[in-house]
């Protein structure tokens, strides 16, 4: 993964360059819906790590939601006939 | 469609067959009648949950802090997870890193280790990260893009099959 720079850099007494911070930062952002594609240098660091910290919780929420879906429809449903038609609908994408 | 774009060994593959191998099992333990009790459906609510975090942990190519940390969550009973917790948060201020404000005008960073600054949001972060308590910075916002793009993978697997199954 890309991130064999930063780990190399890692020891203990070793000090974290700015610029590796705000490559990590700007990375972030791009992943997160609601900030991909403004310029980095309008949205500061604050703004990525609380937008991140929502978008995280809200993917956990629909985790939740999604399980407990899924906790009533297998209730009806038979699984193994459903089993290939699902892979191979899902990973034709 | 296109099948010679499928990719047998992405991770949507792999995180797809895992679960819905473990869905079958869930299903086959004790298959719910229609009548089940909110005890039961919670159970399994939490059997497939945890399910889904696994087969995610579990499917990762290269393991990260965060898998290791989810499959540990899951596999260790809390009452030791208690203790070993203890003893790793009171190594965490050794850990933690300070750089000074950058004078570039590009993103400004103010990372002080604890109040001010980002101090706040890192903290609520390393909540939300499994492991993240005990990561430095770097790693930590590395690991979070990753958990990210593993979490939004996860969400949309979930969501199609539970689509799936409801169109019977």
């Amino acid at each position: 993964m890309s991130s064999r720079r930063s780990r190399s850099r890692q020891s203990s007494g070793s000090r974290i360059t700015d610029d590796q911070i705000i490559d990590l930062v700007s990375k972030l952002q791009q992943l997160i819906p609601e900030l991909r594609g403004r310029r980095s240098d309008r949205v500061s660091a604050s703004k990525v790590l609380q937008e991140t910290c929502n978008y995280i919780r809200n993917l956990h929420r629909e985790v939740d939601g999604l399980s407990d879906r899924l906790s009533q429809l297998l209730a009806s449903a038979d699984t193994d006939s459903d089993q290939a038609a699902i892979i191979r609908s899902l990973l034709m994408e | 469609m296109d099948l010679h774009n499928l990719n047998p060994s992405s991770l949507k593959s792999r995180f797809t067959t895992r679960f819905l191998r473990a869905l079958t099992e869930i299903n086959a333990r004790k298959p719910i009648a229609s009548s089940s009790s909110p005890r039961e459906i919670f159970q399994r609510y939490r059997r497939i949950k945890d399910a889904a975090d696994t087969s995610m942990a579990y499917s990762v190519r290269s393991r990260r802090t965060w898998s290791k940390a989810t499959l540990w969550r899951l596999r260790t009973p809390s009452h030791r997870r208690r203790l070993a917790s203890f003893g790793r948060r009171s190594s965490l201020n050794k850990t933690r890193t300070t750089t000074t404000a950058s004078h570039r005008g590009a993103v400004v960073v103010q990372i002080t280790s604890r109040g001010g600054g980002l101090g706040v949001q890192l903290e609520e972060l390393r909540e939300l990260v499994p492991g993240g308590e005990a990561m430095d910075l770097c790693n930590l916002l590395d690991e979070t893009a990753h958990y990210i793009k593993c979490l939004t993978t996860q969400v949309q697997v979930m969501r199609t099959i539970a689509n799936l199954y409801s169109l019977e």
